[in-house]
């Protein structure tokens, strides 16, 4: 139901009106004011409130229902880290107060580097980039940076896995570079001699997501980053997957150069939200001069500062007006305080033990695994094709199914390397009962398939709205809300 | 089942070319392609007079699914592209051999064809995935 179908002529909320003001600006041209009215819905405060309490009782979120969308770490953020970040000294802080009244703001942000810089094997840390795609971008154009400052300029391409992120190649051809495809084993693991056949001089760089998107740990890694720095190119760590090994596998000792991380993601603030994000780089030494500024610095005599141009001459540069989403790096800080040392070896371990006891779990109720010989990480993919063939059920009908039975479908059709798949990443949040739950709720959705499968394939059957047409919604793009 | 027809010649990654009587062309993807993929929503096709080489991207078919990119089967210039699937993608799925081509090449070289899958050994490949 539209807003719209509830209103009635005249009526209004004006208890939220702003006063009216009896400057009212007058050096707007003419050709600029509207001559209409601005359609906003005719509707009561407690119409408005119902409206949108009720729209919200229909979404899927983490405080609701179990999420396990892979590949995007939809894990619990506790309160805590969002009191903490809330706190009014910070959200009244003016983004020009001096550095005398910015000691405590700029002391969390010096520290939150440190537990990066430690959790990562980094040497240093930028906490500017404001999303993922953005720290994505300032790790290639450190690349790019390093090989122009090293007048290499016939390294022209960047090298992809097949099961990296799908953003990598985005990203390396937003920086100028020609993108060269890897392929994967059977195994998920990087094809090391199509490595070999492909590097060379003209490599700036590989981009590798570890773990990748099959789910699984690159186990030639030190292998891969020797062929790779022996032909003079760099390594580039893609975060996204960092909730698998937090604590326990540092990119740096794994001998990558550059990577970012999604704060939004494995610390504390939820994913997919629309943002805002927050995506640091990390370096290490060898590109530790060409860092994005600012970075908070410290200095016995005077605290902390914003480090600029001026100590980082060969920076690529400011990537926004001030640094980074303030709000999400202080809810980074306080959950990484929260967590501690110890904590954070915890996050990898469980996100790791939920995987693999749910992977083992719907193996034994008849699922099959994409890559039954190895070991899960933080998430894991089971293929739904023999299903498909033989019973018409494809993995977009279990998915489906599964809102019915109260549970965010996991993420479907994603990698693309394997047919009719569902990628399961059940987090470290979770408990034993409701992992359980969700394997009970997959093993009735397979009796499903088998006795009665039009109760699959016409799925879903409880939710406010049937079974979407996704198709016509793609054929027949329309986001505009015509008014009657 | 998907088809096969046997006059015309495949790319493992699941395009087809079909050599006209002119000595033209004719490049789009397969059934079995278009089963996998499911309902087609776009197509992006190449600029005419584009320079394309064997193996390399010369457009991107997008479903519900996922978006793939198109390969080029043969070396060639882009001679003509087939409009209708901008306004009405399902084509592709409902005649992927005929009304759902995607574009014309002037090759540079005929016998480049030669090197392409015959329609048993491609069947086979998709038979075997």
């Amino acid at each position: 139901m539209l807003i719209y179908d509830v209103e009635s002529p005249g009526r209004s909320a004006t208890a939220q009106f702003e006063p009216a003001s009896e400057d009212i600006p007058d050096d707007i041209p003419i050709a600029l004011r509207r001559d209409n009215q601005a359609g906003l819905p005719a509707v009561s405060e407690l119409q408005v409130v119902r409206h949108f309490t009720s729209l919200s009782r229909r979404n899927f979120s983490i405080d609701g229902q179990f999420y396990p969308l892979g590949s995007c770490t939809m894990k619990y953020n506790p309160r805590g880290a969002s009191k903490a970040a809330t706190n009014p000294g910070f959200l009244s802080r003016h983004p020009l107060a001096p550095l005398s009244v910015s000691q405590g703001f700029l002391q969390c942000l010096f520290e939150l580097q440190t537990y990066l810089m430690d959790v990562t094997g980094m040497a240093r840390v930028s906490l500017t980039p404001m999303a993922g795609a953005q720290g994505e971008f300032a790790g290639v154009a450190m690349i790019r940076a390093y090989h122009d400052h090293h007048n290499d300029d016939a390294r022209t391409e960047i090298l992809v896995p097949s099961a990296a992120h799908g953003t990598n190649p985005a990203t390396a051809v937003m920086c100028g570079y020609t993108v060269r495809e890897i392929p994967i084993t059977d195994d998920g693991d990087v094809d090391l001699e199509a490595l070999k056949q492909v590097v060379g001089p003209s490599t700036a760089g590989l981009m590798m997501t570890n773990p990748s998107t099959c789910g699984v740990f690159e186990r030639r890694i030190t292998e891969i980053q020797q062929v790779v720095h022996d032909a003079g190119g760099l390594l580039y760590y893609d975060g996204a997957n960092l909730n698998a090994i937090l604590g326990k596998v540092k990119p740096g000792d794994m001998g990558f150069d550059v990577m970012h991380m999604n704060l939004h993601k494995t610390f504390a603030t939820p994913h997919g939200g629309g943002g805002p994000g927050s995506g640091p780089v990390g370096v290490s030494e060898r590109l530790a001069p060409y860092v994005p500024t600012p970075i908070v610095g410290h200095d016995p005599d005077n605290g902390y500062y914003w480090m600029d141009e001026r100590e980082i001459p060969q920076t690529i540069g400011n990537l926004s007006a001030f640094m980074g989403n303030a709000g999400i790096l202080l809810r980074a800080y306080a959950y990484a305080r929260m967590l501690g040392h110890e904590g954070m070896h915890r996050v990898g371990e469980y996100a790791t033990l939920n995987a693999n006891y749910m992977a083992h779990r719907l193996a034994e109720v008849g699922f099959t695994l994409a890559y039954p010989n190895r070991r899960a990480t933080h998430e894991f993919i089971i293929t739904l094709a023999s299903e498909s063939k033989s019973m018409g059920v494809t993995a977009m009908d279990v998915a489906k199914r599964l809102l019915d039975y109260g549970y965010h479908a996991p993420t479907t059709y994603f990698p693309l390397l394997i047919p009719e798949c569902l990628l399961i990443e059940p987090t470290e949040t979770e408990s034993p009962e409701e992992l359980d739950g969700f394997v009970k709720a997959m093993a009735s959705i397979l009796e499903e398939a088998k006795t009665e499968p039009e109760t699959v394939t016409a799925a879903p059957h409880k939710m406010p709205v049937r079974r979407l047409d996704d198709v016509r919604a793609a054929r027949q793009l329309d986001l505009v809300l015509a008014r009657q | 089942m998907a088809e096969y027809p046997q006059e015309i010649k495949y790319v493992d990654t699941h395009e087809w070319a079909r050599l006209e009587e002119d000595g033209t062309v004719t490049v789009g993807i397969s059934d079995h392609a278009q089963e996998e993929l499911g309902d087609v929503v776009y197509v992006e096709l190449p600029e005419i007079d584009a320079e394309v080489n064997a193996k390399e991207e010369a457009g991107v078919v997008e479903s519900v699914k996922a978006a793939s990119d198109i390969y080029a089967p043969v070396s060639g210039t882009v001679i003509a592209v087939n409009n209708v699937l901008e306004d009405a993608p399902e084509t592709v799925n409902d005649s992927p051999y005929d009304d759902g081509w995607f574009f014309k090449l002037s090759p540079n070289d005929v016998s480049e064809l030669d090197a392409l899958l015959p329609a048993d050994d491609y069947r086979e490949q998709c038979e075997s995935d």
